[in-house]
């Protein structure tokens, strides 16, 4: 027998009986469309992730003061005294590796704002002309901050573009003298339209040189350290280089915590890559099930078919030739149900990123593959035993319909 | 020159704890071309015979020649393509399939010995002209008559050319005038060289064969032959 014959008689058996294939492909369909829209948003949701991080700035080092582990009671906790802080001297430190292209110190506070009439709490957030570039950031208009020593205060300031909005509304912003507490400070830019970055929406901050904020605040201590490395390989020395530094800088005290976003992302990475496992493993059930489904259609259409399965015996069909045609049945039925599913999946998953176009729904490849592959194989597994049974059946019992 | 020949041939079967012989020491010699019919009450046997002479069944004990060839010792592919090619099966429900049209029907045989397509429509032809069936090609089997259906039968079995006609019972399921149709046309393929088995209980279309069989109780109990008659 050909193997295009074999295919043809398969089909053919299966256009038989439109109803038990329908249902069939049915199954199949709905198992391998699961695994790919359950992985397709394990995936997305991996990717917003990692998406979000990224627009944080690359090869970044953050640096927090005080120890992000719990020690035990030392006479420090005791008498109730804070880590040392960092300090804008910390910050210059840092600067002294060749590893490091640049830093930018932060120190957040809230301040009233105002101008004219109007006036608005605002977040402000003292730093450096660095932080533009190691943030990836653009400006709508002006320039950022200058570049100054960062000890040197200067009354400048760069607004993020909703404070523009609701202080100038449609006044020039640029040139303007807009007061922040007791001080007045001339807007020499605006933000671009950058989203957020972690908690913090640039778009109502207003930024001013770190010495300014630390004379506005009243305050010596930094808030953070950003700190970025020249290249991927760099981000452990210059982790290592900071905690040396520091430690070296605060009398032998390791109290301040470095976290690389690199780790950060490869937590996460692994959080939601373990997610489009388990949710891929979950749906891979659905599929499991469906093969169970073609054992138990494929043992009915045995019984329904003995008369046929006799005939063909009769006619000079070996054993090995009913195998191959029950099995084909399966192994296309099995085939057509994937494809089914494939395309009801790529249509699923496509709709999910027409709906939340910031949620990347990408089924990753090897989910697709594994999804064809355990379908075709639950078809061929779960059809071998029912087509065994029919290659056996005593030909004389079976032409007498008993 | 024998085409068939059957040895001490048993055949039993267990039911329950006892063993029932359907074939009690059977010693037959059909000739080619021979025209053979096998009559007998129910349970007598004869249809197991024809199941055996059809390689559908094996003998528990015995030996049997087709053509020559020891066929009792082949393996289950062996004797499937001994049946493919050598043997023709006509039977009393016909056993079309019923999703599949006369034609392809009459087809099955020549897939199951792998001819390629093209050389099967024209032998698929042939057939259907024979039997005189053209029209219905590609008719499915439940808007034939029952006379057609048993033709469509017929061109399957013989579409293969084989040398042996087995029939059981093929006017069983016929009213009178497509039975005689139907065993016109066996008989005119046992003129055209082929040997011809039929198993019935109707005497009438048993009585025209030349040689008749008659069994009981597994069996041969008379071997009418043209030659002269015999007891078994």
């Amino acid at each position: 027998m050909r193997s295009p014959d074999v295919g043809r008689f398969a089909w053919g058996a299966l256009r038989g009986y439109p109803t038990r294939t329908l249902l069939m492909l049915l199954a199949m369909a709905i198992g391998v469309a699961a695994v790919i829209v359950l992985t397709a948003l394990g995936e997305g949701a991996r990717r917003y992730v990692a998406d979000q991080f990224s627009s944080l700035g690359t090869n970044l080092l953050i640096v927090i003061p005080g120890r992000a582990e719990t020690g035990g009671a030392t006479p420090g906790t005791l008498m109730g005294e804070t880590p040392r802080d960092l300090t804008l001297d910390d910050a210059m430190a840092l600067t002294r590796s060749y590893r490091v292209r640049r830093i930018a110190p932060m120190t957040l506070g809230a301040a009233d704002a105002a101008y004219g009439r109007r006036q608005r709490e605002v977040t402000v957030i003292g730093t450096s002309h660095e932080l533009l570039a190691l943030r990836r950031w653009t400006l709508a208009r002006g320039r950022f901050l200058p570049d100054i020593d960062i000890d040197m205060a200067s009354p400048v300031c760069v607004i993020g573009g909703k404070i523009r909005d609701e202080l100038f509304g449609p006044r020039p912003a640029l040139g303007a003298w807009l007061r922040l507490g007791e001080r007045r400070f001339r807007v020499i830019g605006i933000l671009g339209s950058e989203g957020r970055s972690i908690g913090v929406d640039v778009q109502e901050t207003v930024m001013i040189p770190v010495a300014s904020a630390q004379q506005l605040f009243n305050t010596p201590s930094l808030f953070r350290i950003l700190v970025e490395a020249r290249s991927r390989e760099a981000i452990e020395p210059v982790r290592q280089f900071i905690i040396d530094t520091i430690r070296h800088r605060h009398q032998g005290e390791e109290d301040i915590t470095v976290i690389t976003q690199d780790a950060v992302l490869a937590t996460f990475d692994r959080i939601f890559g373990a997610l489009t496992y388990a949710v891929g493993g979950i749906a891979a059930i659905s599929l499991f099930v469906a093969g169970i489904l073609i054992m138990n259609v494929m043992l009915v259409a045995v019984s329904q078919r003995t008369a046929e399965i006799g005939l063909l015996k009769a006619l000079g069909a070996a054993p090995r030739q009913i195998l191959a045609l029950f099995v084909s049945e399966a192994l296309l039925l099995s085939l057509l149900g994937a494809s089914a599913g494939l395309a009801l999946g790529m249509a699923g998953s496509l709709l999910i990123r027409q709906l939340f176009p910031a949620f990347p729904a990408h089924t990753p490849a090897w989910a697709t593959l594994a999804a064809l592959l355990v379908s075709v194989l639950t078809g061929l597994l779960f059809s071998l035993l029912p087509a065994r049974r029919a290659a056996r059946l005593d030909p004389v019992l079976a032409l007498s319909g008993r | 020159m024998a085409m068939i020949e059957l040895q001490g041939v048993h055949r039993d079967f267990r039911v329950g704890e006892q063993t029932v012989h359907a074939l009690d020491d059977i010693n037959l010699t059909i000739r080619a071309g021979e025209y053979v019919s096998i009559m007998g009450p129910s349970g007598s046997g004869k249809s197991t015979l024809l199941n055996l002479i059809g390689l559908l069944d094996r003998a528990t004990r015995g030996r049997y020649l087709l053509d020559g060839q020891d066929v009792t010792t082949l393996d289950d592919v062996a004797q499937a393509e001994v049946r493919n090619r050598r043997i023709g099966f006509v039977f009393q429900a016909f056993h079309l399939v019923p999703r599949l049209t006369a034609a392809q029907n009459i087809e099955l045989p020549l897939i199951l010995a792998g001819v390629p397509r093209e050389q099967r429509e024209p032998r698929v032809r042939r057939a259907l002209e024979a039997m005189n069936l053209l029209e219905r090609a590609h008719h499915k089997p439940d808007q034939l008559s029952g006379g057609q259906r048993q033709r469509v039968a017929i061109a399957r079995a013989t579409v293969n050319e084989p040398r042996v006609l087995l029939a059981d019972e093929p006017t069983g399921n016929l009213d009178r005038k497509s039975g005689r149709d139907v065993i016109d046309i066996l008989e005119s393929l046992n003129r055209h060289g082929i040997t011809l088995v039929v198993v019935t209980h109707d005497s009438d279309i048993g009585g025209r064969a030349r040689r008749r069989l008659h069994m009981l109780d597994g069996r041969i109990e008379t071997d009418h032959h043209p030659d002269g008659d015999r007891h078994a």
